[in-house]
């Protein structure tokens, strides 16, 4: 384990999360979006776990925030693709850029 | 799995020509050749022998012989079968998404073959002893899932597509009851190994977990039953509503590979449940005699492990034998307004009986023993027996008082329209 | 050796899983993308000691956040499948901003001096997780259940036909 340092976790963990954060800024389709959050998400996963594994390798708290990370992606993804079936539903579109009828 | 491999080792040790690495590492590769072996074998095999068994069992249920021109009984009829397949051309269609519509098939088989890392086949032999056992089968389960939903986009099909749609609600759903009733034995065996849950059921421990959790079984096995798409509940392949649902478009290899997939998959869950259910390899006279003679210990276990995954088949064969099939809202409420709260409520109940026959311990934090504590494994069992039939009577008044009211309902349209 | 020819296999996974959500077209492969990109970070889990958060990576991501964007995209099929541009106006700036903020944070991982260290790992991850789940964070977790469950509710509102629920 030690053959493999903690900067290459998160220099992966690093690349993910900015990979996540170009999907969600500048794709147009709302699910896409959602897609982008999830990576970003994960990399923060990553993180945690790495950290958890290198800095306090006898305990767990690390995991156990990722478990907390994953349930809240859960019910985000549940709520957010519920959104967008509703949204598709009424306006017949899933482009964030059309569903703007709160602008002014 | 020592005892197997030092017996290979002093085996090797007397071999005067082997002319390769040192006896015991030599041992350990033969070991692995040969489980990958067996995992990679034992796909094709079970499609050939369970096609054929199943073949002959439904022919016998609806009166008919079933194949009897190949060979004795007609077993040459099964590779026939395979050699015909194999020889078939294998089609992609014009609109088909290649790549998802390749991966998909084998993405199913692989699901399916990957239960079985964890299953002990006999005392000692267990691919993988992961102490997230019961879970991991959950896990390796979703990608099943996903390659269905991959083989029915993919083939840009109407029928195929309904057949995914139709997956995808049946299989989601029904992983849940699934997951609560592996849970429900994880809080009564106090791990998630498979290898603890088989010690758990030895007789002094307690018996087999099928007498003390009858209704935890069932919620397993028709959840299991729905996972594998096996008629009751198989509304996705449904051949006489959407053709043949998300591998209508498939032909030849990779039409085997679905059938593969899902004969594998009928195999790991009858395995799975006569592992969690009717302690695996447990049956008289195996221990003691594999602590004298490991090779003939492991046999005989590998016989009434076989036995009795050859009874869950059997069963499963039957239900497709004798019942029609769901239809897709029936199936749904099932799962979600039966199975659901009834694996839950079971849980519960389960979780606090454990908890009064809880021996002292540690587990992270000290545990104090619970106030039954004395009774040992029996005890439990006969307790968890009664709180499973007192859930049952439970569920089964519910569910009559339900039937009732919604039986008034229909008459009483009846009555409104007639008046 | 061994280690770490696994984990560019992982990283393959994880990151060419993550350039092609966001780089393809068909929202269709971008959700295969999504599932093999999660499915190597359940490797890199199984890497870092955490074989119960690998499991719960593939049943809670592949098994169903993968499977629901999936069954989403097949249900407003008519919008995903055409052939159009899938970024928005802002597309230049994101190419813009994200190399820089990436750079940042390696520059931040590389200059850190990480206190790492050398102790085993813990062999009881599941007690332990288990003993703070019901002790130090009982009440985070509870709150997590709660919160789990007003998205199922809520989510089968939101997504209900709200024709067919008048009826």
């Amino acid at each position: 384990m030690q053959n493999i340092p903690l900067t290459w976790w998160l220099s992966v963990a690093t690349a993910l999360f900015s990979l996540g954060l170009y999907g969600a800024l500048s794709r147009k389709n709302a699910i896409a979006i959602l897609m982008g959050l999830e990576l970003m998400l994960n990399a923060v996963n990553i993180n945690l776990v790495a950290f958890n594994r290198y800095i306090t390798p006898q305990n767990v708290t690390g995991q156990v925030f990722a478990v907390f990370v994953i349930a809240i992606a859960a019910a985000e993804a549940a709520v957010a693709l519920a959104i967008i079936i509703a949204a598709y539903r009424q306006r017949g579109t899933v482009n964030v850029d059309d569903l703007d009828s709160m602008k002014f | 799995m020592e005892p197997i491999i030092t017996w290979l080792a002093n085996l090797l040790a007397n071999v005067s020509w082997w002319p390769w690495p040192a006896p015991p590492s030599a041992a350990i590769i033969i070991w692995v050749v040969y489980g990958l072996f067996i995992a990679f074998g034992i796909a094709p095999l079970a499609m050939i022998v369970l096609t054929w068994l199943e073949r002959k069992i439904i022919a016998r249920i609806q009166d008919r012989i079933g194949p009897n021109m190949a060979g004795p009984f007609g077993w040459l009829q099964a590779v026939a079968d395979a050699i015909k397949m194999l020889t078939k051309e294998d089609t992609t269609p014009a609109g088909a998404d290649r790549i998802p519509f390749n991966l998909g098939p084998g993405l199913i088989a692989v699901s399916a073959v990957l239960v079985f890392a964890v299953i002990p086949l006999a005392p000692g032999i267990i691919g993988s002893d992961l102490n997230i056992g019961i879970f991991y089968v959950v896990a390796v389960g979703s990608f099943g899932v996903l390659g269905t939903l991959m083989a029915g986009w993919s083939s840009n099909n109407k029928y195929a597509l309904l057949g995914a749609f139709r997956a995808v609600a049946q299989l989601v759903s029904y992983e849940i009851p699934m997951a609560i009733s592996l849970i429900t034995v994880a809080v009564v065996a106090g791990s998630m190994s498979t290898l603890t849950i088989i010690h758990n059921q030895a007789v002094a421990n307690g018996g087999w977990y099928i007498v003390a959790m009858p209704i935890t079984f069932l919620v397993f096995f028709l959840a299991g039953m729905a996972e594998t798409n096996r008629s009751p509940f198989d509304l996705l392949e449904a051949d006489s509503e959407i053709v043949a649902g998300f591998h209508v478009e498939y032909s030849g290899m990779k039409y085997a590979m679905v059938m593969i997939g899902e004969y594998v998959h009928m195999l790991a869950l009858a395995g799975l449940s006569a592992t969690i259910f009717l302690g695996g390899w447990r049956g008289p006279f195996v221990e003691q005699l594999y602590n004298a003679v490991p090779i003939l210990g492991g046999l005989l276990g590998l016989v009434y492990f076989l036995a009795k995954v050859l009874l869950f088949i059997f069963v499963m064969m039957w239900f497709r034998g004798t019942l029609p099939r769901f239809r897709i809202d029936q199936l749904l409420d099932f799962g979600w307004k039966f199975l659901t709260p009834l694996s839950l409520f079971n849980l519960l109940t389960s979780a606090f009986v454990v908890k009064l026959f809880q021996p002292a311990g540690t587990a992270g934090v000290a545990l104090p023993a619970g106030p039954l504590a004395g009774f040992g494994g029996l005890g439990l069992t006969s307790a968890l027996l009664i709180s499973n039939l007192l859930v049952a009577f439970i569920a089964s008044l519910a569910v009559r008082s339900l039937a009732r009211r919604s039986r008034g309902n229909v008459l009483k349209a009846v009555a409104g329209v007639e008046g | 050796m061994t280690e770490q020819i696994v984990f560019f296999i992982f990283t393959i996974m994880v990151l060419g899983g993550g350039l092609g959500v966001v780089s393809t077209k068909n929202l269709y492969y971008a959700a295969l993308f999504l599932s093999l990109s999660f499915s190597g970070m359940a490797g890199y889990f199984i890497m870092l000691n955490a074989g119960f958060l690998a499991a719960v990576q593939i049943i809670v991501y592949v098994g169903a956040i993968a499977i629901l964007i999936l069954f989403a995209i097949m249900l407003s099929r008519k919008v995903m499948t055409t052939n159009e541009p899938q970024t928005n106006k802002q597309n230049w700036l994101a190419l813009i901003v994200t190399p820089l903020l990436y750079l940042t944070l390696i520059f931040l991982v590389v200059k850190v001096n990480w206190p790492v260290s050398s102790a085993a790992p813990a062999l009881d991850v599941l007690t332990q997780m288990g003993a703070q789940f019901l002790g130090g964070y009982l009440i985070p977790f509870e709150v997590m259940s709660v919160l789990l469950l007003v998205a199922l509710v809520g989510a089968i509102i939101l997504a209900r036909d709200v024709e067919k629920g008048r009826e």
